[in-house]
C-alpha cells in the first residue's frame, strides 16, 4: 500500500485493526525464540551470567538511537511533505523511545554495577545515552504544553530536527570532557569483536525488540488518532449543545 | 467538604490535568544534576563528597520553576477576586494553595530524590539523609515562595522577579538542609541539630508565608 | 435590606475616578450603573465587592448579618470567568459550591443556564458565551443576595441574554438586589446610576 493511502487516518486504522494481532503475535514468537537462544548462550569468561543483560542492553540501546532518527523523518513530514500522520507517529513515537532509552540506562547500570562497584559512572557512553533520554522527556513535554495539536507537532518537529543535529556534537562533546578527564581508563562494555555464539542470540534479539516497537508504536498511533478524535467530537458536542 | 478541601482538590487535579508543570519541574532538577558534572568533571570522589549540595542546589532551583503559576493563574482567571470575596480566611486559603502546589510540584522531586543520589554514588544513609532534609525543608521553600507569588501577582513577566526575591530568603535553609544532610554523611555535627533548625524554619515559615503573603495581596487592593 | 453608598470616592493611580457617589438601593431592586469608557463602573463595583479601598466615603448592607462583610453576601460576575480549563464543567461549579459554602444544587443550577447536557465536558471546549453561562450558573447555585454583574450581557446571544433576563427577575422577586456596570439595556426595570457625566 502506497504511503499516500495511508493519509487517510480512517484507512490507516483499518490497517492497524488487521495488522496488529499478527505484529504482536509475531512479536510473542520472536522474543519466545531470542529468550531461548539467550538461555541457551554460554556465560562470559569474565562477567559470567551478567553479560545476559548484554542482550536487552544492547537492543535498547540500539532502538533507543533509531527512535530518535524515525521522529527526525516525521519531523521532516510534518514541516515539508505536510503528511497528515507524520505527527501522530512522531508523537507515538517519544514515549516509547524514552522508555527504551530508560531501559537501556537501567540495565546498564545494573551492568555496571558488578563492574564498577558503583551503580553509575559519568562514562561518556552512559552520560550520552542519559542526555538523549532528557532530550525524549523534554520532547514530550513539548507535546504536553501545547494543547493545539497541530502547533505542538510543528513545535516538536523543529526541536527533533535540532536534537537530531546537536546529538552527535553533544555525543563528541561529551567524548571530550570524559576522556580529559580519566584518559583511557574507561571500561567499555561490549568488546569490539563479539563471538558468533552470542552475536546470533543478540541479533534475534534486536529483530524481537524492533517487531515490539512496531507493535507499540502502530498501537500509540491508533490512540493518538482515537484521542484526537475525542477531543474534536468534545468540541463538536459543546457548539452544538442547545442554548437556552 | 470543606472550602479549604474543595479547594486543595482543586488545585491538585488542575495541576496534574493541565499537563506540563510538575513533570517539567521534575525534568529540570534532572537536568541541573546532570550538569553538575559537566562542570566539576566525572570524579566520582568528588562527586559523592559534594552530592548532598548539588541535589538541594537542584531542588531548590526546580522548586522556584513553578512558582510563578502558584497565584497568577488564579489572578489570570478571576477566581483570587472570587476567594478574596469568599469570607474564608485569606491565610488559610493561600496555605491551602501554598501545600496543592507542595504536593504537586516538590513532592515529585524529593520523590526522585533517591534516583539521581545514585549518580552521586551517594550510599543508602546518605540517599536517605538528602531525601528526608529535602521533605523536610522544601515545604519552607514553597511558603517563602508564596511571599514572592504574592508580591508579585499583579505583574506580568513576574516569574523571574520571584526568583530574585525569594534566593535570598531561601539561604538558611539550604545551609541548614546541606548542613543535616552532610552531618548525617561524615559529621562532624550531629544529624539533629541542624535538622532541627530545619525543621524549625520549615515550621516558621508555614506562618510568616501564609501571612505575609495575604498582606502583599491585601495591600494590592490599593 | 438595603444597599447604601454615601460619598465614594475612587482614587486610581493617583487621579480621581469618581466622587461623591451616593444611591441607596432596596430588596428587590436593580440598579444599572452607567458611563463611558473610564468613569469607573467596574471600579465602583469592585470597591462594593471588597476588591478595591475607596479613598473615601462609606458603603455597607443594613439588614444584612452583621458578622459578615458585604463582599461575603455578594457574588461578583467579572470580566473573567473564574474557570479552570482542563476541569469540566460540573466540576468547576462544584468546587466554587464547596468552597463558597452554597446549600446550592448544581444540577438545578446547570439546567437554569442551559449547560446541563455539557455538564461533563471539560471548561476548555466551551465557547465564551457557554464560559459566562457557567459562571452565571455559579450566582444560581449559591444563594447570595446582592448580584454585583460587571457587563453581564457580554458574549452573551439574543436567547442567553433572555436567560440572564429571567434570573435576573427570579433573583429581584426573590428578595435580592443587582447593581450591574453595563452599556446595553438589560431589560429589567432598574434605576439608573450615571457615572462620569456629573463628574
Amino acid at each position: 500500500m502506497p504511503l499516500i493511502d495511508l493519509a487517510n487516518p480512517t484507512r490507516f486504522l483499518a490497517l492497524v485493526g488487521r495488522t496488529l494481532p499478527w505484529l504482536a503475535a509475531l512479536t510473542a514468537l520472536g522474543f519466545l525464540f531470542g529468550l531461548w537462544d539467550v538461555y541457551r548462550a554460554p556465560d562470559d569468561y569474565q562477567q559470567g551470567a551478567t553479560v545476559k543483560i548484554m542482550f536487552i542492553h544492547v537492543p535498547s540501546a540500539w532502538l533507543s538511537m533509531f527512535i530518535w532518527g524515525l521522529m527526525s523523518i516525521a519531523a521532516l513530514g510534518t514541516l515539508v511533505w505536510r503528511h497528515p500522520l507524520a505527527d501522530v507517529a512522531a508523537k507515538a513515537a517519544a514515549p516509547i523511545g524514552a522508555a527504551f532509552t530508560l531501559i537501556c540506562l537501567v540495565t546498564g547500570s545494573l551492568w555496571g554495577r558488578p563492574m564498577w562497584g558503583t551503580y553509575w559512572v559519568w562514562d561518556a557512553r552512559l552520560t550520552s545515552v542519559l542526555i538523549l533520554f532528557l532530550m525524549y522527556l523534554g520532547v514530550i513535554a513539548l507535546w504536553r504544553t501545547i494543547d493545539d495539536f497541530s502547533r505542538a507537532a510543528r513545535a516538536a518537529a523543529i526541536l527533533t530536527l535540532v536534537g537530531a543535529i546537536n546529538l552527535p556534537i553533544i555525543k563528541f562533546s561529551v567524548d571530550w570532557w570524559n576522556t580529559l578527564h580519566q584518559p583511557a581508563s574507561v571500561l567499555r562494555m561490549a568488546g569490539p569483536s563479539i563471538h558468533p555464539s552470542l552475536l546470533v542470540p543478540l541479533l534475534v534479539m534486536a529483530a524481537a525488540f524492533f517487531l515490539l516497537f512496531a507493535t507499540l508504536h502502530l498501537a500509540a498511533m491508533r490512540n493518538e488518532i482515537l484521542r484526537r478524535r475525542v477531543a474534536t467530537m468534545q468540541i463538536l458536542q459543546a457548539q452544538a449543545a442547545p442554548g437556552v | 467538604m470543606t472550602a479549604l478541601t474543595a479547594l486543595f482538590l482543586r488545585d491538585v487535579r488542575a495541576a496534574i490535568r493541565a499537563g506540563g508543570g510538575a513533570p517539567v519541574g521534575v525534568l529540570f532538577f534532572l537536568l541541573v544534576v546532570t550538569l553538575m558534572p559537566f562542570a566539576v568533571g566525572p570524579d566520582l570522589a568528588l562527586l559523592q563528597r559534594i552530592g548532598p549540595a548539588l541535589l538541594w542546589l537542584g531542588a531548590l532551583l526546580a522548586s522556584l520553576l513553578a512558582l510563578d503559576r502558584l497565584l497568577a493563574a488564579d489572578y489570570d482567571d478571576g477566581s483570587l477576586d472570587l476567594i478574596l470575596m469568599s469570607g474564608n480566611a485569606l491565610e488559610l486559603a493561600l496555605l491551602t494553595k501554598a501545600l496543592a502546589h507542595w504536593v504537586t510540584t516538590s513532592l515529585p522531586l524529593v520523590v526522585i530524590t533517591p534516583l539521581l543520589a545514585l549518580f552521586f554514588n551517594l550510599d543508602l544513609p546518605a540517599s536517605a539523609a538528602v531525601t528526608v532534609t529535602l521533605l523536610v525543608g522544601t515545604p519552607a521553600l514553597t511558603l517563602i515562595g508564596l511571599i514572592g507569588a504574592a508580591l508579585t501577582v499583579a505583574l506580568r513577566r513576574g516569574g523571574l522577579l520571584i526568583s530574585v526575591l525569594i534566593l535570598p530568603l531561601t539561604i538558611p535553609v539550604l545551609i541548614f538542609g546541606v548542613a543535616a544532610s552532610n552531618a548525617a554523611i561524615v559529621g562532624p555535627l550531629p544529624f539533629g541539630s541542624p535538622f532541627m533548625v530545619l525543621c524549625a524554619l520549615s515550621l516558621a515559615s508555614l506562618v510568616i508565608g501564609p501571612a505575609a503573603a495575604a498582606l502583599a495581596i491585601r495591600q494590592g487592593l490599593e | 435590606m438595603t444597599l447604601f453608598a454615601s460619598g465614594l470616592i475612587c482614587m486610581r493611580g493617583g487621579r480621581e475616578v469618581f466622587s461623591g457617589v451616593d444611591f441607596s438601593l432596596v430588596a428587590g431592586h436593580a440598579l444599572a450603573v452607567t458611563g463611558p469608557n473610564g468613569a469607573g463602573k467596574s471600579s465602583l463595583l469592585r470597591i462594593i465587592a471588597g476588591l478595591l479601598r475607596p479613598a473615601g466615603g462609606s458603603f455597607g448592607l443594613q439588614g444584612g448579618d452583621p458578622e459578615r462583610s458585604v463582599g461575603e453576601e455578594a457574588h461578583y460576575l467579572g470580566h473573567q470567568d473564574a474557570l479552570k480549563a482542563s476541569l469540566s464543567v460540573r466540576e468547576n461549579l462544584d468546587f466554587w459550591i464547596g468552597f463558597l459554602r452554597g446549600q446550592g444544587d448544581a444540577r438545578e443550577a446547570l439546567a437554569a443556564t442551559g449547560l446541563d447536557t455539557i455538564a461533563g465536558l471539560p471548561a476548555f471546549c466551551l465557547s465564551a458565551g457557554q464560559r459566562r453561562r457557567l459562571s452565571l450558573a455559579r450566582l444560581v447555585a449559591i444563594r447570595r443576595p446582592v448580584w454585583l454583574l460587571d457587563e453581564p450581557t457580554a458574549a452573551l446571544d439574543q436567547n442567553a441574554q433572555g436567560m440572564l433576563r429571567r434570573l435576573m427577575q427570579d433573583h429581584l422577586s426573590g428578595g435580592g438586589l443587582i447593581v450591574a456596570a453595563t452599556h446595553a439595556p438589560l431589560g429589567i426595570e432598574v434605576q439608573e446610576l450615571a457615572l462620569g457625566a456629573a463628574a
